[in-house]
């Protein structure tokens, strides 16, 4: 209880030092930082509009904060949620269109968009579990390989879509074939979000409840607190990093699943547009707890979402609110200095 | 492809969308709708940022041109990327800052325009493309002009200015208009010096400024001394030329700073023209759906001559766009050949600059033009 306590102050003092740092930033630019901090409320959740467009950038940044924060779990510093995303949206598309005779077959379409989902959670667990075999195995950094994985999954996705898998008949962009209308996926009734945003719940819910309440989870803790330690009790150290790297990148992966059933309908370049950078922002913010993934993700797709009105409001650059997720990824790095530093959370000494 | 009847598809003029355009184009008329004019905010959106030298700042210009009109207030995104998210850019302009009329000014938005569109009725959406065809939402607009008339311009200055006779093309993609502008640079070229030559590459991308700069190094090495990039930015080709110490010629918007020695002039989009549908959607008057034209219906500029262009050449460009303007002057006419000596058009034939169907239809390159255009003719 305390430690949570704990986490949740010091969290709340870095957010609060970030927005301290930005008002400095938006001063220094003379712009008011009250005035700008009441539109990014307005352009983020001040309106139903507003909510639909923050949850809808939160959804991939759920799934990709998932890539880092159950790697992070076993010890590992993973950054390649991009290239899982991209990865899973590649093999989404092949499997969209693998399942497009699904109709003349008699089966219903949502067979293809089960399918579509898997394949892309398969191709991004894949994918990230690549790097996890190559740490367990030759000792490769993996902070370093999926930080390059990345650039090999968007050159790869680029050249597919400008090459074998490119569609001719669309000549704006560089686009895959469409996979079927009917694989596609709508918006969730009430809230008009695509499902995006419930596989994302669902799946930060699944990843807290594995960690937390079983013995895998427990496993990872262990391995992730002490790696010798881990060896000594004899812990399979290999399988347990493979499944996380692989748990990790299904979840981007299936990112890139959602983006092409709910949004795009085929892969393109659009499917590499930072959702996975910003997933470690939103994980590191969540400090690798599935449960707050849920609640960083929206709060960081709502500074995303009211990018565009800040720069119109205030003629700010574009970049004003990557200046900002910065500031607050910097003072979040900061902040974990203070643990374990004020009295208040530290345990009682008991009197004797 | 059949060239005998070219000349009738006047007839095919007579029933496009163009001419109705024109005419209603008179009902814009200002003046008397002025009195009425009511508040009104508009929005752009730009793939990139506005001052890129290019593309965008054309549209900026434009925007900021718009933004005198009585009662306009302007709003601005940049770096708005052509998905799904550009539509949660326009909804979001029209829903929490009432943007009534919008401006997605770069060409791959059109998908996404022809899904918010139907949504917002009380809304313009004005794109420049000249995409729209019978059957899409009343409230959306396409323009374009025709940008080989400025080119074939300077052609002229560059015809004139050339040394070596060798004058140098760079195309982002193998499309038709970007073979339009290289045709009308050529013509015009050799309308004034019919042994000019012009070496005409193609690098495949829109915005790629190391191949861009090779390019025109490489030309340069040949003996190019006037050179025309047609890609989003052309600003790398103007500035190495005009560190190479050749002349250049601009695309898109203004670029004669980028080269104080060496620019003579440029070919310029003129989406200004926009102001006349935000005008209409202000009054209640009426206007036009797909808009295409060149120095005629005013669509289309010349950037100011460098300080390198003597005035006798100012004075023969400036006819040649009266030319336009009057229509006196035709850019394809006969005889003509293309570069593999095919006939395209026999002596006497003409094409009338608005022959949409033979312009979208262009795959050739024409005589003098040193290079191949990569496509089955």
């Amino acid at each position: 209880m305390r430690e949570r306590a704990e986490a949740a102050a010091i969290t709340a003092g870095a957010l609060l030092a970030a927005l301290a740092l930005f008002a400095l930033f938006l001063l220094a630019n003379g712009r008011d930082p009250l005035a700008v901090y009441a539109v990014l409320w307005l352009g983020g959740f001040g309106t139903p509009f507003s909510l639909q467009a923050t949850l809808t950038q939160a959804a991939p940044l759920m799934l990709t904060a998932l890539c880092t924060a159950i790697p992070a779990r076993a010890g590992l510093l993973v950054i390649g949620g991009e290239g899982a995303l991209v990865a899973g949206g590649v093999f989404a598309v092949l499997a969209g269109l693998g399942t497009a005779g699904l109709a003349t077959a008699g089966l219903p379409a949502s067979v293809g968009t089960v399918a579509t989902c898997a394949a892309g959670a398969a191709g991004g667990a894949a994918w990230i579990a690549m790097a996890g075999a190559l740490k367990h195995l030759r000792g490769v950094n993996e902070t370093i390989s999926t930080l390059l994985l990345n650039y090999i999954a968007i050159a790869v996705l680029n050249h597919l879509v400008s090459g074998p898998m490119r569609d001719p008949a669309v000549s704006l962009k560089a686009t895959s074939w469409a996979i079927p209308q009917a694989t596609m996926v709508g918006t969730i009734p009430g809230i008009g979000v695509h499902w995006g945003f419930a596989f994302g719940v669902i799946a930060c819910l699944l990843a807290f409840a594995l960690l937390r309440f079983t013995v895998f989870g427990f496993s990872v803790d262990v391995l992730g607190g002490n790696a010798r330690a881990a060896q000594l009790v004899g812990l399979p150290i290999g399988r347990l990093t493979l499944i996380a790297c692989a748990l990790g990148g299904g979840g981007a992966g299936l990112a890139g699943a959602a983006e092409i059933i709910a949004v795009h309908g085929a892969a393109s370049s659009s499917l590499a547009v930072g959702f996975g950078y910003g997933g470690i922002l939103v994980a590191f913010l969540s400090r690798q707890n599935p449960l707050a993934i849920i609640f960083f993700a929206i709060l960081v797709g709502g500074i995303s979402a009211s990018g565009g009105l800040m720069q119109r409001r205030f003629d700010l650059p574009d970049a004003a609110t990557q200046v900002l997720q910065g500031m607050i990824f910097l003072c979040v790095l900061a902040s974990n200095a203070f643990y374990g530093r004020i009295r208040l959370f530290q345990p009682r000494a008991v009197a004797e | 492809m059949d060239h005998s009847k070219r000349n009738s598809r006047r007839k095919f003029l007579a029933d496009s969308g163009n001419v109705i355009a024109a005419g209603s184009l008179a009902a814009l008329l200002p003046g008397l709708a002025r009195a009425q004019a009511k508040p009104m905010t508009i929005g752009f959106l730009y793939t990139g940022v506005r001052q890129d030298y290019g593309w965008n700042q054309a549209h900026g210009v434009a925007a900021r041109q718009i933004a005198r009109l009585d009662g306009v207030k302007l709003l601005e995104q940049e770096n708005v990327p052509e998905t799904a998210e550009s539509e949660k850019v326009m909804e979001s302009m029209i829903r929490l800052d009432g943007a009534r009329v919008l401006f997605p000014t770069s060409f791959g938005f059109w998908p996404f325009i022809m899904k918010v569109a139907p949504k917002f009725p009380e809304v313009l959406f004005v794109h420049a493309g000249g995409l729209w065809k019978d059957g899409d939402p009343k409230n959306t607009i396409g323009y374009r002009g025709y940008m080989e008339e400025p080119h074939y311009l300077s052609g002229i200055a560059a015809g004139r200015m050339s040394k070596t006779g060798k004058i140098g093309f760079i195309g982002a993609k193998p499309l038709y208009f970007i073979f339009n502008n290289c045709n009308g640079f050529i013509l015009g070229a050799r309308s004034v010096n019919p042994k000019i030559t012009c070496q005409v590459l193609i690098t495949g991308d829109w915005n790629n400024p190391v191949k861009e700069a090779e390019a025109v190094n490489s030309l340069v090495d040949q003996g190019v001394d006037v050179i025309v990039g047609n890609t989003d930015s052309p600003k790398v080709v103007i500035e190495t030329a005009e560190r190479r110490g050749i002349y250049s010629c601009g695309y898109h918007t203004d670029l004669s700073a980028l080269a104080p020695k060496g620019f003579l002039t440029g070919a310029e989009w003129n989406w200004g023209k926009g102001a006349d549908f935000v005008r209409a959607w202000q009054t209640g008057g009426t206007y036009p759906n797909l808009l295409r034209g060149g120095f005629k219906r005013d669509m289309v500029k010349l950037s100011p001559f460098g300080a390198a262009v003597p005035e006798a050449v100012r004075a023969e460009v400036l006819r040649a766009r009266q030319g336009f303007a009057d229509d006196k002057l035709a850019l394809y006419r006969g005889p003509l050949k293309d570069n593999e000596g095919n006939v395209v058009l026999k002596a006497g034939e003409t094409i009338d600059n608005e022959d949409n169907k033979f312009k979208f239809g262009v795959k050739f390159l024409v005589e003098g033009a040193i290079g191949k255009t990569g496509l089955a003719r």
